[in-house]
């Protein structure tokens, strides 16, 4: 009990003793303000009688589920009720001090977009396909888990990596061309680390041997791969096309997994970059918290003195894993071009590395957290793709596009709020 | 070890990545700060009038060693070391030094790479610094004045990322700043029609207002919910370019008779006036941007706002104690930087006959943070790296005009010096000079012995 009364505030010492935290007013506000939204203008603009169609199934499945035809305005409702709910649940555990558990806030963000979607096709005749609009979700949050990884294990080991970008370009570029040249994508899949750990390593060097501001090298590292990159592109890329027309990576069916209805092919119908996500990730989560390596990846970013007092090599440690690090982003970089399928283009990453910067903080440098941050901005983009494609915008485009950003500022700001970082990030280490 | 992601929402401990600009300055200031030790044992030696010193540098040894030592000679060295791996990439890419290398002939080989690299190099510096064919004075130094143009947004959007990084802020944001003040400030240009000079500065405070308030949100949500601004700028970067797509296609910003997104022509009593000599032209926004940088300077050294930012920069907690409101500080600071971004939006956009494109940013946003950082985050410093990094893009333009070198290799020059100005230590490993730090440390040890 007093582990959640009492406030652990570093920054206000003398607050100690037996006083009540604030309470955390935030969620239930974000969640209030979200249910007002599905209750006010939801319900009332679905129309009354319309239906919403979905379905689940694509062709060639062993368990065919029919399509469902939902009638929109009730069905709105009931979500309504349930986010009432759901809301009502949350202003409790903030009136008690206590942390909601991490179910409410994923219920609440299933049902909310459940009804979204609900909404946005009332009335329409066509049929929402569910499971290629996950399947195509969890593909394009790919590079996004990828970047994250990368920045969770700079950062747990102290290196503020900012070039997760520049680092996921390079990987796409090397991983296009090495792809063409050998005219298989595996070997594009496997020079693409080769890339991002050149610039991990570049981001060693300055940062751990010279002592280079973390994030004025990252940000360097940045204009100068997407320089190169543009100009090698323009120059070289283009007198011979081509070294620029990489296989694409096949898609694997898992037996019997990729049977089960709906998450079959959600998961387990993807290519070998997504499946190498799967094991990254896993791995990741259990050795970072579990095994020698990740307590002495974390130490050298919590409190460096304290792991050379006990005779771990920080720089060294810090080297490595820096090098690790780009590894890992420049392998993400790889499903732009091999695992996408396309060739490379000037300035194809757009941007999405920032984005897997934000995916690590709000998944609070886990890894876990971080692949449900990064599905939010692969289901937007993908939803967007998929309603494009169905003809259907109520609102403009650009604004539905805007929705993982807004998403991302309201989970930061309200949800997550003042995230602790590893405490010696971005210090270099001198001895 | 601690599993940090348990109970972070009771654990109230603020974060923010720290630019730390300081550790920026470390290497170089080390210089400034070796030298007092240099001088050290020299004080000593005067009061004791002990032994003359023969190994003490004197006369033209003391001033080579000071050259040798300094961060001027590392900047110089910098670029040089730049423009020379440039010259590699402008080598490597072209398609007649490749043909020439795969002939084996060397001379051809020699003789075909210093000219692709000598005629590249000849038309960056011709569009950079001055015109060596020209047959006028006025012609001869007008690629400076046009240096000076690209300059100002970089200006402007630098010295605003300057104040954020002083108060410990990393304002990523500037795309999106610059963005939505470009969309105020060419609705004011050109939708309202006002007399002379009234006009452009209402077009300058609304972009200015604009930036401002692109700038305010992630400050304000930092300083109410301590939501890190990294993320939030990069957030708001994104919707600005969502934005701008969607406000182009409306018809109140459309220009009639055109499909391609871009907004009428700014009305000419709302355009920054162009002087002209001859062939010199240079518009007023640089002149606004020379105010800027002394009023940021004003602002940062001379001002109580300017204190308190630096204060809490310095030291947030130390700030607090002191009666800083330093959670307000965040939101001044972001509003300050997207002000300014603001000013660098108004001098893209209230230019003659060209509307404003979705293109308005460019990449001011991030070559600023370049600017910034090689500018130590101090007003001056700002200034000069804005002009060198405006040269070396306003070079590039001509260099891509007539020698179809991509000008995509003149951003890898740019991070090239701007690295290595940041690492002195790796310069001088380079170019094998004595690093002043061991030098004054031996001698020390000498005097000791």
């Amino acid at each position: 009990m007093s582990e959640n009364n009492v406030a652990v505030v570093d920054k206000d010492a003398d607050y100690k003793g037996d006083v009540l935290v604030p309470i955390q007013w935030k969620s239930p506000i974000a969640y209030g303000a979200l249910t007002v939204l599905a209750a006010a203008i939801f319900v009332p603009f679905a129309g009354a009688g319309s239906i919403t169609n979905f379905s689940f199934s694509q062709a060639g499945d062993l368990i065919e589920i029919p399509n469902v035809a939902i009638p929109s305005q009730p069905a709105l409702i009931a979500i309504a009720v349930v986010l009432a709910g759901l809301c009502a649940l949350s202003l409790k555990f903030a009136l008690d001090r206590k942390k909601a558990p991490i179910l409410v806030p994923l219920a609440f963000g299933l049902l909310f977009v459940t009804a979204l979607l609900i909404f946005v096709l009332a009335g329409n005749p066509a049929t929402l396909p569910v499971t290629s609009l996950l399947s195509g979700a969890l593909f394009l949050s790919t590079p996004l888990v990828f970047g994250s990884m990368t920045g969770l294990i700079c950062e747990r080991v102290g290196i503020i990596n900012i070039a997760i970008e520049g680092q996921l370009l390079a990987g796409a570029f090397l991983a296009a061309v090495v792809g063409s040249v050998a005219a298989n994508p595996y070997a594009g899949l496997l020079a693409a680390p080769l890339a991002g750990a050149l610039f991990g390593l570049v981001l060693a060097v300055f940062a751990i041997r010279y002592f280079v501001d973390q994030i004025i090298v990252g940000t360097i590292l940045n204009v100068f791969i997407l320089g190169l990159t543009n100009y090698l592109y323009s120059t070289v890329l283009t007198q011979n096309q081509g070294l620029n027309f990489p296989p694409p990576l096949p898609t694997y069916e898992i037996p019997i997994l990729g049977q089960i209805p709906v998450l079959g092919p959600v998961l387990f119908k993807q290519n070998v970059v997504v499946y190498i996500m799967y094991a990254l990730v896993i791995v990741l989560q259990i050795l970072i918290f579990k095994s020698r390596w990740g307590l002495r990846l974390r130490a050298c970013g919590e409190h460096p003195e304290a792991a050379d007092t006990v005779g771990i090599k920080v720089n060294r440690t810090r080297f490595r894993n820096t090098i690790l690090g780009g590894a890992v982003a420049g392998l993400g970089g790889a499903f732009y071009t091999v695992a996408a399928g396309l060739s490379f283009n000037q300035n194809m990453t757009s941007g999405q590395g920032f984005i897997a910067l934000a995916v690590m903080i709000m998944g609070k440098w886990t890894p876990k957290n971080a692949i449900f941050a990064a599905l939010v901005f692969g289901f937007a983009n993908n939803l967007q793709i998929t309603l494009t494609a169905m003809q259907i915008s109520i609102v403009p485009a650009q604004f539905m596009l805007m929705l993982p950003y807004l998403v991302t500022i309201v989970a930061v700001a309200g949800v997550i709020g003042t995230v602790r970082a590893p405490a010696q990030e971005g210090v270099p280490y001198k001895n | 070890m601690v599993d940090n992601n348990k109970d972070t929402s009771s654990g109230n401990v603020t974060k923010t990545i720290p630019p730390d600009v300081e550790t920026v300055t470390d290497a170089d200031e080390a210089i400034e700060i070796a030298t007092p030790v240099e001088d050290a044992p020299k004080v000593e030696k005067k009061a004791t009038g002990a032994h003359k010193d023969e190994d003490e540098p004197t006369g033209a040894k003391a001033i080579a060693l000071k050259i040798v030592t300094g961060s001027g000679l590392i900047s110089v060295l910098s670029v040089v070391a730049a423009l020379i791996f440039g010259a590699i990439l402008i080598a490597a890419a072209n398609a007649e030094v490749q043909a020439a290398a795969v002939s084996g002939n060397i001379g051809k080989f020699f003789s075909t790479v210093g000219k692709v690299i000598g005629s590249a190099y000849y038309a960056l510096f011709q569009g950079a610094i001055v015109n060596p064919d020209a047959h006028n004075f006025a012609a001869f130094i007008a690629p400076l004045f046009d240096s000076l143009k690209v300059a100002t947004p970089l200006i402007f959007m630098g010295l605003g990322l300057a104040v954020g990084f002083r108060s410990a802020l990393f304002n990523i944001g500037g795309q999106g700043q610059i963005i939505v003040g470009g969309i105020f400030a060419s609705y004011v240009g050109f939708a309202f029609d006002l007399p002379p000079v009234i006009h452009l500065i209402a077009a300058i405070i609304a972009a200015v207002i604009g930036g401002m308030l692109w700038g305010f949100i992630p400050g304000i949500l930092k300083a109410k919910t301590g939501a890190n601004e990294v993320i939030v700028t990069i957030m708001l970067n994104s919707i600005a370019l969502l934005l701008i797509s969607w406000v182009l296609a409306q018809p109140a910003f459309q220009r009639p008779g055109e499909n391609r997104p871009l907004t009428p022509a700014m009305h000419d009593n709302a355009i920054y006036p162009i002087i002209r000599i001859g062939e010199i032209q240079l518009s007023v926004a640089f002149f606004l941007a020379i105010a800027a940088v002394i009023l940021t300077w004003w602002l940062l050294e001379r001002s109580t706002l300017g204190f308190k930012l630096r204060a809490t920069g310095l030291n947030p907690d130390a700030a607090k104690s002191a009666g800083i409101n330093a959670s307000m500080m965040s939101v001044w600071a972001l509003m300050i930087s997207g002000g300014f971004a603001g000013l660098a939006a108004s001098s893209a956009v209230l230019i003659p006959a060209t509307g404003m494109a979705s293109g308005v940013a460019s990449s001011y946003g991030f070559d600023a943070i370049m600017v910034a950082l090689l500018g130590r985050s101090k007003p001056l410093g700002t200034f000069l790296s804005a002009l060198l990094l405006g040269a070396l893009r306003s070079g590039g333009y001509l260099m891509q005009a007539t020698t179809s070198t991509p000008i995509d290799v003149v951003s890898v020059i740019q991070a090239v010096v701007v690295m290595f100005i940041a690492a002195p230590p790796f310069i001088r490993a380079l170019f094998r000079l004595p690093d002043p730090e061991k030098l004054a440390l031996r001698k020390a040890a000498k005097e000791v012995a």
